[in-house]
């Protein structure tokens, strides 16, 4: 029963990862352990809680529901890869610090993968918009009121940002 | 002045590692250990008759497998019972995999090693177990019947009962004029962390040394029991705590099969072992709670003042006891709430089921007594037609009445004596914050609309900061940095931020200066652990009072530097300075250098101790008799009794005409934790109580058939809360400060969940006009019940 192994490139937070995997080895598992960024967590295993969501190609997946071989070429964005090109923290991850949007933090990667995706498409939501746009993901310490707040500080932030970089001339 | 921390919405110093990826939680640790799998018993209550490994031998990456055969010494013997009680007297605790019976589905029966999980599993899969079926016991009343038992040798299903009583109850109930019976029950819920749990054990066979990873919340006793079970010197076994992702209670039960075993195996191979549960690992073999049936009898007068209260009931613990009766005990006690009844009795069973066992989930059986003791409030208030608040505060305990001692043993052997708090102060801010005499109004205008809307209201004291100590050790780093270590474990409550700022406020250092490890052995090796709501008050205090020690050494060192009167001295952003005289100031960091005389200049700073250095009188020895080199301390607080933070909620839900669902329009809480250390952290935790409260309260519930087959073992089918499920909570805070700690402060962290079942039961009683007496409720049972309360005999609208 040896397993054959594949050999697979991801984009990984915008670094080429080769890796060598068997066919039923778990997207969630070759990022975890494989690639060793441990930053995507993983709580049930069977796609309901949304802790594992990675953005692949740029739209939220669960990536305990996928094998890492049907992720060969694709660009994965991580919560490690949620930072500032310097490597601060992104704005979802600062507005989530800002309305003490976590408390133990193992559901925290997947809300903010997910939330920073729905602002690419959303980027200035109301607030039933913003519990509708993390209503796919579990978090048991929060009650969610202060993640609800981070999706719309964080879209605020982005705005901020997106207006000093105008009046900089730079482009957004 | 250093602005004071205490009380300030301070953001966590945690959070940018978390939120950024850069957490270490247990499965991020040990890549390349060595994986383990489970075989889990599929049969509620079986004999195991033969367990043939032959298939799996065959699977490549196989390193071991072990049964209890394999166990050896003390790890052949039964786990511990953690917390005995006289009245346990039929405890039963399980084998780290099962010798010969299973008495639930999950239990251990085979450990798996292998090159990684996937291999493990399959090896696990190929594994063949006998049985011999055994009748199961599921259930409450199959467990009171007793026409089949959990274990043989225990008559009845019953492992205790326990009365209290104060007052003759009988007698009180028999001679008021008004009287009645209630049949309430509450099923079973679990803590349920996003993270399960996870053990990784390595053992160094040149140092002959164990270190532990694992995912709990008593990192000193876990130590301690893995170095018992595996008969290891206790100084050559280290646990250290990860970040943990989530508690909840069911971490503190403890050892779990897997804290010896991974060990155990880790020494036997030689290598590092780790072992992460998955999903329905957890759903079928950690801990549940909640599951009670409680038979209610009380009288009470023509003023609604509950004079006799009788309760007894069966609390159906699973199919073991290690955790003693620590749940039970809870509801027996804080069902009182903050009321007074003339007299009280309270006599509960103790059952063995086939089921995963019980032990606390955040509240710990303080929501079933909750719901017991306000549905009572509810029932007298319809019975009497008075406004539900004006009964509450009619039993109300006075605050001229505090210290109020109940005449009954808390869950920590010492006596019910609430030491704070003020009832009425807390009901009138819960009135005004819901609007409750408006309500009415609201409601009869719904109502007109077709509409049913109702408000619910419920109250509850809850006993934290349990003993018996916690500890704290503070040291300042000869760089300025101030390092701070309490043996208790962090489940995300923000404990490194709240004991941050208390460290930072008596030293007079910023909140960035200091660095706070909890959870480590390695660092602190006398604790209890976290549970109760109970870090804030035990190892809040013990760090303050640490910190002052530590601060008078610096003053006093200080002093003689600057030759200054240590009166006259201050620290302000991490100077110590004399008051009104800035200019005189010497720096924290080199007081911590100036503490330990040196005679080597390792570094820069360590000049100014050497014994060339011109400071030194030569007629007193470098260390003064009773010193100590370093500017660091360590103290334990230990106090005697618990502290008692209470509060009350109201909630307004509008249920469906048509099809009964059930939704959350308005939340509101009053929360009384003392002095607040930081607002933004305890609101945080009253949020996730809530939460967790409304989860209990209308979606959660374990469900087994009459097998004992967990058929909901899946975030799919057990339904926890998402933001669609989750109100907006108002929260507004009364702060009586407790008088038997330095800090004033009292628990948080349990207190969110504890009335969620009796407001919301109380409310959907309000919004349909019949009694509400079982939770959680679900649409259908709602609709249900509407069919057997005809519209005509329900309060008319």
């Amino acid at each position: 029963m040896t397993e054959t192994p594949h050999d697979i490139t991801l984009t990984l937070n915008g670094t080429p990862r080769r890796l060598s995997v068997p066919a039923r080895r778990l997207l969630s598992d070759a990022i975890r352990h494989d690639a060793r960024l441990t930053g995507t967590h993983v709580g049930c295993e069977h796609g309901v809680c949304g802790a594992c969501t990675v953005l692949v190609d740029g739209q939220p997946m669960r990536s305990c529901l996928m094998f890492a071989v049907s992720a060969d070429g694709a660009e994965i964005t991580t919560t490690e890869g949620c930072t500032t090109a310097t490597g601060g923290l992104g704005p979802v991850q600062q507005a989530f610090r800002d309305c003490h949007a976590l408390q133990c933090g193992f559901c925290t990667p997947g809300f903010i993968t997910t939330i920073t995706a729905f602002l690419e498409t959303n980027p200035d939501p109301t607030e039933d918009e913003a519990r509708e746009a993390i209503g796919g993901n579990l978090c048991r310490c929060t009650g969610y009121q202060n993640i609800v707040a981070a999706v719309l500080r964080a879209a605020q932030i982005q705005r901020e940002q997106s207006q000093l970089q105008g009046e900089q001339g730079q482009p957004a | 002045m250093t602005t004071k921390l205490f009380g300030q919405r301070v953001p966590r110093v945690e959070d940018p590692r978390l939120v950024s990826g850069q957490g270490r939680y247990l499965d991020d640790l040990g890549h390349d250990a060595l994986a383990v799998a489970f075989v889990r018993s599929p049969h509620a209550h079986a004999r195991i008759t033969d367990i043939d490994v032959t298939a799996a031998l065959d699977v490549d990456g196989l390193v071991a497998i072990y049964t209890y055969d394999d166990l050896d010494g003390r790890m052949a013997e039964p786990l511990p019972l953690l917390i005995p009680h006289p009245t346990l007297t039929q405890g039963r605790t399980p084998y780290p995999l099962a010798n010969g019976e299973v008495n639930h589905v999950g239990e251990a029966i085979a450990m798996v090693v292998a090159t990684d999980r996937y291999v493990a599993e399959d090896a696990a899969g190929l594994i063949e177990v006998s049985y011999d079926f055994l009748p199961p016991v599921v259930g409450v009343e199959a467990a009171r019947e007793a026409v089949d038992l959990v274990h043989e040798d225990v008559p009845g299903n019953v492992a205790a009962t326990y009365m209290q009583e104060t007052g003759d109850a009988a007698a009180t109930i028999a001679a008021a004029a008004l009287r009645a019976r209630l049949q309430l029950s509450i099923e079973r819920s679990a803590s349920m962390p996003m993270e399960g749990k996870g053990v990784h054990a390595r053992w160094d066979d040149d140092d002959k040394s164990l270190l532990v990873n694992t995912s709990t919340q008593t990192s000193t006793s876990v130590r301690q029991a893995i170095a018992a079970k595996l008969s290891l010197p206790v100084d050559r076994v280290e646990v250290v705590t990860p970040d943990v992702g989530g508690g909840f209670g069911v971490k503190i039960m403890h050892p779990w099969p897997e804290e010896v075993l991974v060990p155990w195996a880790a020494i036997r191979l030689g290598a590092p072992v780790k072992w992460v549960e998955d999903r329905r690992e957890h759903f079928i073999s950690s801990a549940h709670e909640r599951g009670q049936l409680h038979e209610v009898e009380f009288g009470y007068d023509e003023d609604g003042v509950l004079l006799g209260l009788s309760v007894e009931f069966w609390h159906d613990h699973g199919a073991y006891t290690p955790y003693g009766l620590i749940v039970p005990i809870i509801t027996s006690t804080q069902l009182l709430g903050p009321y007074k009844p003339r007299a009280y009795r309270v006599e509960f069973h103790s059952l063995y089921t086939n089921t995963v066992i019980v032990t606390p989930y955040r509240g710990a059986g303080r929501p079933q007594g909750c719901f017991v003791m306000e549905r009572v409030m509810d029932y007298i208030a319809r019975d009497l037609d008075l406004d539900r608040a004006v009964v509450r505060e009619r039993n109300f305990i006075q605050p001229d009445e505090m210290p109020y001692d109940h005449g009954l043993i808390f869950q920590d052997g010492r006596p019910l004596i609430y030491d704070s708090g003020d009832f009425p102060a807390s009901m009138a801010m819960l009135k005004s914050l819901v609007g409750w005499d408006e309500f009415v109004a609201q409601r009869d205008a719904a109502r007109r609309e077709g509409r049913r809307v109702g408000i619910g209201l419920a109250c509850y004291v809850e006993g934290t900061g349990v003993g018996p100590y916690e500890g704290g050790h503070v040291r300042v780093e000869t760089d300025g940095t101030v390092v701070v270590s309490t043996g208790l474990t962090t489940q995300g409550q923000g404990h490194q931020t709240m004991l941050a700022q208390i460290v930072g406020d008596e030293l007079g250092v910023p909140v960035d200066r200091v660095r706070v490890t909890t959870g480590d052995t390695r660092r602190f090796k006398y604790a209890v652990g976290t549970f109760a709501s109970r870090t804030a008050v035990m190892s809040g205090s013990a760090v303050a009072l640490t910190a002052r020690k530590v601060r008078a050494k610096a003053l006093r060192i200080a002093a003689d530097a600057l030759e200054a009167s240590v009166d006259d001295l201050e620290i302000v952003d991490g100077r110590v300075q004399v008051k009104g005289s800035p200019s005189a100031q010497i720096d924290l960091s080199t007081v911590a250098v100036l503490s330990n005389p040196l005679r080597y200049a390792f570094d820069d700073a360590a000049r100014r101790a050497t014994q060339f250095a011109g400071r030194a009188d030569p007629t007193k020895p470098p260390v003064d008799p009773g010193d100590e080199p370093g500017l660091e301390g360590t103290d334990y607080y230990s106090p005697t009794q618990s502290t008692f933070a209470n509060g009350m909620h109201a909630v307004i839900v509008e249920t469906d005409p048509e099809t009964a669902e059930i939704k959350i329009l308005r939340y509101c809480v009053v929360h009384d934790c003392g002095t607040v250390i930081n607002p933004m952290i305890v609101e945080g935790q009253v949020h996730g109580g809530v939460a967790q409260g409304v989860g209990g309260a209308l979606y959660e519930r374990m469900e087994y058939d009459a097998s004992g087959q967990l058929v909901n073992a899946s975030f799919m089918d057990f339904l926890m809360p998402y933001a669609s499920e989750v109100p907006s909570i108002e929260i507004d805070h009364l702060q009586t400060p407790s008088p038997l700690n330095p800090l004033g402060v009292k628990g948080a962290g349990e207190a969110g969940v504890i009335p969620g079942s009796a407001a919301i039961a109380s409310a959907i009683e309000d919004a349909e006009g019949f009694p509400i007496t079982a939770m959680p409720i679900s649409p259908s049972e709602l609709f249900a019940l509407r069919a057997e309360h005809p519209a005509p005999s329900r309060r008319a609208p």
